[in-house]
């Protein structure tokens, strides 16, 4: 496609150029009216960022209440609200916002489009979203936050147990912010399967495409059944039904399986993106390609399916029968299967390779050894006996932090070093970078190891205090010490992000010397992606462009 | 490490903390399960050492170093035989973790029983409630039981020659709970509705601790449960007192008399006594547990005086209200409850 050579085109979409050129005004004006998918993308990531703060200075208090054995720092009811509210923030507005930011802003650019396939619906999706979260937040401010926990389990959120508005606020917040994540599911489907470039068949899109596309397939499964039984929450509590109120032959049970039928989803919903962006990563600073394309991309597939089918191995202690136990101890087990062969194609791409351990490869490093043991606990967790045992324990509370942070933080973080000089323009601090990564990882061993221990030690999840007979106090003290460790990396990553916007060193438009579609464009990209319509022939037209002599599709 | 995180260490050296720990199974059920733990935990261990072994060596081994040629290293784009190689290889393994499972399963889990005379069993339903465990003894040996009490669980210890068996049945007054007495055996909920069992046995006497396992609401971190395991001679003994009916004590009659005429019976129970609430503990042998507040504290005079005052000072956030009683009023009724043994 011929294009004409028109300033307009090239305008750059940085936030601090947009704010220098035309003011503040015009520039709050531009934002919050724009279709334009990179902008949406960096308010989700922005919007995430926030939460991400507000979510760890929860866990900052409630660390500190659980530093001595029968303290007095803020009590039972305060406590009760962090959790609920810590655990619904890094859920709904951290992790998911993120990633659906992330990919907002790079499949586009990844797949030679100019935008998402419904721009304004992707608008509608990040505004509900935020407004979702502060709905949420709202109930904070007004002294009401709910203290349900973030499973929210019936009947304690009956209107029998609890009057607290704060619960209404949470329902109503989650169900909004629903909406716009089915929206985004809905654009992001739509985006991969009809926007690719010429030549980019389904055989040939990048790979984080491939784990965007079924997370989004997991999203629109998954967050109707949360939206139905938010729904009836609701009704039960605003309107007098009784759909989980046992007294009047509601049911307790059925909220459970509505919750984990979507519950369960969710953790890949936060962690297949994440795989995708390592994929991305991990090549580029090995400088081999993808090891075994095809069979991450079918592992990827076989894991957003069996992972709709093992919601209940959240239910093992609820007496559901030997027969159901095993059918979902054994399906929880399977996933480790898909999830085994995209970890050992990982390794086989950096095997042979010429690693430089530049900081978005240092935090994949960061993932792969992390996210092993997150995944290793969790087959012991899949043996439903041992489930008996430790399931609501503090063990359990290690393992998904582990996964949460050892996986989806982690391997976010490898994206955003990754990406970063792309949507800005400028280079993160490479100093800086090795601060955050180096106090992160050992915090969050600090943090979370001892936290397997205390539930060995019978240490039950949300207790906001304990005895000092029990033995827990040294477990507690070193976790809590973990999370004094890993503060500071956080206030590093988010000065890194802001400093390097005015000092970071200028950025060409492949700093990596990578072989995705994103690299061909300026950094940051004009407002319409690409000046001509890229035509690709392989997984990695810039490899095919470096190297005309032996170019990729040959071995496709 | 300080003098105390040092001295922590050793003790779980001396086993000290097998006190707790879902490693130092006291029953059967508990030993099944710490069975399939320690093989799960061999395996996924090895795997461990291999993947993160291959993964540090590669790192490693293929680091980009100054002096590299230019170029980019073989480009190795998949292996179908080796891709299926590792497909199998976790496919074997969780093939037997699933065989493992299974058969830990069918053990542990307990299937429903009858009482039947001469098989030494003890029958118990246990009702959780905000925030304390109600204990309905139904049978034992065969012999009908019907007498309620409160947080502590009794049972007879077995030798090798007779098992004695608790069955629990398991029913919520309320929201979710879940009775978690890990050397015991693993945790079982309470779902209103919903009637669960759990079944365990020992052989050691003791005192065990567990603690209600799911949230259920403002006190979920002091719903502690204490299990006392005992010779069969100590539990008859403590069977013919629970059944006994209350104390009469004429000394105490004004505290009483206080107490029947206050909010009390509205909740708590004193068998023989006009007081039949069922929504608090039943206080008929008050002072046969060692502990009040689901736990929580000892039960001395002084504790229980300051829970008839103001329970909220102990358990903040508890269902009882402070009633406001005067401070002659809150000591006759302490002087009565002291005499309920």
């Amino acid at each position: 496609m011929a294009t004409v050579d028109h300033p307009q085109r090239l305008a750059r979409s940085g936030i601090a150029a947009d704010a220098a050129s035309r003011g503040w005004a015009a520039a709050l004006h531009e934002w919050t009216t724009t279709v334009d998918h990179k902008k949406i993308g960096i308010m989700y990531v922005l919007m995430s960022l926030v939460f991400l703060v507000i979510g760890g200075i929860e866990a900052l208090l409630m660390r500190w209440q659980l530093f001595y054995p029968r303290a007095e720092v803020i009590g039972p009811n305060v406590f009760n609200q962090l959790f609920t509210m810590h655990g619904t923030t890094m859920v709904f507005f951290v992790g998911m916002p993120i990633l659906i930011g992330i990919g907002n802003y790079m499949l586009p650019l990844m797949l030679g489009a100019r935008d998402m396939a419904f721009p304004r619906l992707n608008a509608f999706g990040f505004w509900i979203t935020l407004f979702g979260g502060l709905l949420v937040y709202l109930s904070f401010i007004t002294g009401a936050a709910p203290e349900i926990g973030w499973f929210a389990y019936a009947p304690l959120t009956e209107h029998t147990f609890d009057r607290n508005a704060g619960t209404d606020f949470w329902a109503l917040g989650l169900l909004i912010s629903g909406i716009g994540t089915i929206g985004a599911a809905v654009n992001f489907i739509a985006t991969i399967l009809g926007m690719r470039a010429p030549g980019m068949t389904m055989r040939k899109i990048p790979f984080f495409a491939w784990t965007m596309l079924w997370t989004s397939f997991q999203m629109l499964l998954a967050i109707p059944p949360l939206t139905a039984a938010l729904v009836m929450v609701l009704f039960d509590r605003q309107l007098g039904a009784h759909f989980f109120d046992v007294q009047n032959g509601g049911s307790a049970y059925l909220w459970q399986h509505l919750f984990w039928f979507f519950g369960h989803p969710e953790v890949y919903i936060l962690i297949l993106p994440v795989f995708g962006m390592v994929s991305e990563v991990i090549p580029v600073f090995s400088r081999k390609v993808l090891f075994g394309y095809e069979f991450m991309a079918a592992a990827t597939m076989a894991i957003a399916f069996i992972s709709l089918g093992v919601w209940a191995h959240h239910m093992f202690c609820v007496g559901m029968s030997r027969t159901l136990d095993l059918y979902f101890a054994a399906a929880s087990l399977i996933v480790s299967i898909p999830t085994g062969i995209k970890f050992f194609n990982w390794l086989a791409t950096i095997y042979g390779g010429r690693v430089s351990l530049q900081s978005p490869m240092l935090f994949c490093f960061g993932f792969l050894s992390m996210f092993l043991i997150g995944g290793l606990t969790g087959i012991m967790l899949a043996a439903a006996p041992f489930d008996f045992q430790l399931s609501d324990s503090y063990f359990v509370v290690g393992h998904f932090h582990w996964v949460l942070i050892g996986g989806t933080l982690f391997g976010t973080f490898a994206g955003i070093y990754y990406w970063y000089p792309k949507v800005t323009g400028r280079m993160l601090s490479e100093r800086l970078a090795h601060w955050h990564f180096w106090l992160l990882y050992i915090g969050f061993i600090l943090t979370f190891g001892p936290m397997h221990v205390s539930g060995i030690l019978g240490m039950p999840r949300r207790i906001y205090t304990y005895d000092p007979s029990r033995d827990w106090e040294w477990w507690n003290q070193l976790t809590t010490i973990g999370a004094l460790v890993q503060t500071p990396s956080y206030a590093i990553f988010v000065y890194n992000l802001i400093a390097s916007l005015w000092k970071g060193k200028p950025a060409v438009d492949d700093p990596w010397d990578a072989w995705t579609l994103e690299w061909t464009t300026s950094s940051p990209p004009p407002s319409y992606n690409f000046e001509t319509q890229p035509i690709v022939h392989s997984r990695r037209p810039l490899w095919d462009l470096k190297h005309p002599d032996d170019p990729d599709w040959q071995y496709e | 490490m300080d003098a105390n995180g040092l001295s922590m260490l050793l003790a779980a050296v001396e086993g000290r903390m097998a006190d707790v720990s879902i490693f130092s199974p006291a029953s059967p059920q508990a030993g099944w399960i710490v069975d399939l733990a320690i093989l799960a935990l061999a395996i996924i261990g090895i795997i461990f050492l291999v993947v993160e072994g291959i993964l540090f060596y590669s790192v490693w081994r293929f680091r980009r170093a100054k002096n590299d040629a230019p170029g980019e290293p073989a480009q190795v784009y998949g292996s179908e035989p080796i891709e299926i190689a590792w497909t199998a290889a976790p496919t074997m393994i969780v093939f037997f973790l699933v065989l493992v499972t299974t058969r830990t399963l069918w053990q542990v889990e307990a299937a429903p029983v009858q009482p039947r005379e001469g098989d030494q069993a003890l029958f118990v339903t246990v009702i959780g409630h905000q925030w304390w465990w109600e204990y309905r003894y139904d049978s034992y040996d065969g012999r009908k039981l019907d007498f309620i009490t409160a947080n502590e669980l009794h049972m007879p210890v077995g030798d090798g020659e007779t098992q004695r068996p608790v069955h629990l049945t398991l029913q919520s007054g309320d929201v979710c709970h879940s009775f978690w007495v890990p050397r015991l055996g693993g945790k079982v909920d309470l779902i209103p509705g919903r009637s669960n069992l759990l079944a365990f046995e020992t052989e050691q006497p003791g005192l065990y601790l567990g603690q209600c396992a799911e949230y259920c609401g403002a006190q979920h971190a002091n719903m502690m449960l204490r299990v006392v395991a005992e010779t069969p001679a100590e539990f008859e003994a403590w069977l013919a007192n629970e059944t006994a009916p209350a104390v009469e004590d004429p000394a105490v009659a004004e505290g009483k008399a206080t107490f029947l005429a206050n909010s009390c019976v509205n909740c708590h129970r004193v068998s023989g006594t006009a007081a039949q609430g069922d929504g608090a503990p039943d206080l008929t042998h008050l002072m046969s547990r060692e502990t009040i507040a689901a736990g929580q504290v000892p039960n001395s005079r002084s504790n229980l005086r300051k829970w008839v005052h103001d329970p909220h000072t102990i358990k903040p956030g508890v269902l009882m209200p402070a009633f406001g009683l005067s401070t002659e009023e809150e000591n006759q009724i302490v002087e009565y409850l002291r005499t309920l043994k």
